[in-house]
């Protein structure tokens, strides 16, 4: 155990003696967070929604038939009542729900004016606004349709209310996002590099030849990292809430337990990338392009999975971000419990124990 | 002084059809200074990976420090010390922590290494130098450094794997001062060179060819025996005959 801190001690000296490792390890997290603001508009093609329709008239009937009819939207399920609504929207899966008041026909004929909820999921802003805008559309359109035989104007009018995010701030969208993407950058990059440094020095013949153990040489390499990136979540975390007072609406603990988990995950992709190879840069150009990229591109950050090829949306199963990013969008911003994102940290856990034994299994066979 | 520290009976390792290491066979002494030569591809680094424990051998036996290579290679580790060409030091930390550092993963009480690091610096002259980071020192300085941390658990065997590469005659040869006076101590140096000037420091010098130990003894009986005037001569003579390439 003394040894085994000494070991520690000396990353500890490592890192902070490192200049450059330290800009990338507290800077990068603060300047990514500030300048992630930019929104990103993404088109949006088979959402997934629900329809609630108390009408069942002519009227909510043709409406419906139109929204079917457009490539935008996929109608999953018609719901009979409000309550269920909620439960939809926690799944994650469900992405807008449109509610037609009881006697919607009747009261366009007789009032020539009626109402239409439309409730979309704005945890993730942009989509949430494309959304009720092409539904707003599709509505105008069927209002524009009926009015060309009538004499008098008929009036529909959207009612749109925005689920978890009311203010549409961008910031929900990517908080998740970088925080994904800094502890993947800070934990795989890092402490593979760490420990391929030492194969090009030497030092690891040196560390191998000594009676200490080969597990306890990447163990002690992996609990610097793991603290200082939990540092980064919490920088990340004080940032969004007092700078672009975005609240936690979660249990933090929550958040950070599953941090903690994610950040596992990634030191042992880091290890598992530095026992298959044997320079710096190898080791850092793996850990970008074959980490960072799945990251930004599949982890559902950036770019909505849901319009990816099929090929693609099974790739993104096995990116551990996307697991994650998933995870903290439900504690961060929709508050959600453990029972809701068990599934995921399950998933998550399993990617972990799995790299975990690869990579230690190969690690033995280096020796 | 008939003690044997190393002890090795037709140790062999195999990697497929390829027979890296063949039968080889040999003691050394405490305190002896043992020179381990070869040609690139000859073998010595597999040979030294067996003796370290890092390595299980094929077949053959072998003890070091008086512990099987087959079951003990835990208790091997804690007796031997090992330096490397690269002098395997990190720059980032400073003379002090690399010695505590290294003090420490062998297991060293505080206190031991308080008391042998204060010795190590004095002995080197280096105390001023305590607190500065290895990278900004001197190469023969690392060098020296590095011997001294690799002894520093007073191991009974110290393995240097060509510790003088990239150095100068002068430089050099104050590194073997060092070893001199660790072998005065009672530590046997097991040591590989491509230098033939250090092959004659050594007390005794085993050539492997091939994989093969084909010459064993002191370099004045080596000369006599190969009638030439320098080791140089000698390795020569040996290491045409190879059949294996780098």
């Amino acid at each position: 155990m003394k040894q085994f801190l000494t070991f520690v001690r000396k990353e500890f000296l490592h890192v902070l003696r490192d200049k450059k490792t330290l800009f990338i390890l507290f800077g990068m997290p603060i300047v990514q967070i500030l300048i992630f603001g930019f929104a990103l508009t993404n088109e949006v093609k088979n959402s997934q929604i629900v329809v609630v329709d108390y009408a069942k008239d002519m009227a909510s009937q043709e409406i419906i038939t139109k929204i079917e009819a457009s490539r935008y939207f996929e109608i999953t399920k018609s719901l009979a009542g409000s309550k269920e609504l909620e439960a939809a929207f926690r799944t994650g899966k469900i992405k807008m729900a449109i509610v037609f008041p009881e006697g919607f026909n009747n009261q366009l004929l007789h009032q020539n004016k009626a109402q239409i909820q439309v409730i979309a999921d704005a945890s993730d802003p942009n989509n949430a606004t494309t959304l009720t805008n092409y539904v707003s559309s599709i509505i105008g359109d069927y209002q524009a349709q009926l009015n060309e035989n009538s004499p008098v104007p008929y009036q529909i009018k959207p009612e749109v209310k925005m689920l978890y995010n009311p203010q549409l701030k961008g910031a929900p969208n990517f908080v998740p996002g970088v925080m994904a993407l800094v502890l993947m950058l800070v934990c795989v990059m890092m402490t593979a590099i760490s420990i391929v440094k030492e194969k090009e020095t030497g030092t690891m013949e040196i560390l191998l030849v000594s009676p200490f153990k080969p597990i306890m040489v990447i163990l002690s390499k992996a609990v610097p990292y793991l603290l200082l990136s939990m540092v980064n979540v919490v920088s990340i975390l004080l940032l969004s809430v007092f700078v672009l007072d975005l609240p936690i609406a979660g249990n933090i603990f929550l958040l950070f337990a599953e941090s903690t988990l994610f950040i596992i995950t990634c030191l042992t992709l880091g290890i598992f990338i530095s026992v298959k190879t044997d320079s710096q840069q190898t080791a850092m150009l793996i850990s970008l392009l074959g980490m960072l990229l799945p990251t930004l591109l599949f982890s559902g950050f950036m770019f909505p999975i849901e319009n990816m090829p099929i090929a693609l949306q099974w790739f993104s199963n096995i990116v551990p971000s996307k697991w994650y990013y998933i995870i903290v969008k439900g504690i961060m911003i929709k508050g959600l419990g453990f029972s809701y994102v068990w599934k995921e940290t399950l998933i998550l856990f399993g990617i972990t124990v799995f790299l975990l034994i690869i990579s230690l299994k190969s690690f033995k066979i280096r020796l | 002084m008939n003690e044997k520290v190393i002890s090795c009976n037709a140790l062999t390792k195999r990697f497929g059809d390829f027979t890296a290491v063949d039968s080889i066979t040999f003691d050394v002494q405490k305190g002896e200074i043992f020179g381990f030569l070869g040609a690139n591809g000859a073998g010595k680094t597999t040979a030294m990976r067996m003796l370290c424990g890092l390595s299980i051998p094929t077949s053959g036996e072998a003890t070091i420090a008086g512990f099987n290579v087959y079951k003990e290679t835990e208790k091997i580790k804690k007796s031997i010390g090992y330096m490397s060409q690269k002098f395997s030091l990190y720059d980032d930390l400073t003379v002090q922590e690399n010695i505590t550092f290294f003090a420490g993963i062998y297991g060293l009480s505080d206190k031991a290494i308080k008391e042998n690091s204060a010795a190590l610096l004095k002995q080197l002259g280096m105390v001023d130098q305590a607190n500065k980071r290895v990278g900004s020192l001197p190469l023969g300085w690392k060098q020296k450094l590095a011997f001294s941390t690799a002894i520093i658990h007073q191991p009974e065997i110290v393995f240097l794997d060509e510790p003088t590469g990239g150095v100068d005659p002068v430089t050099r040869r104050q590194f073997w001062d060092l070893i001199y006076e660790a072998s005065g101590n009672g530590i046997t140096i097991f040591v590989t060179t491509h230098y033939m000037d250090e092959a004659e420091y050594c007390n005794r010098v085993s050539i492997m060819v091939d994989g093969r130990v084909e010459a064993l003894d002191t370099p004045t009986n080596l000369k006599k025996q190969f009638k030439v005037a320098t080791m140089d001569e000698v390795f020569y003579h040996l290491a045409r005959e190879a059949k294996r390439g780098e």
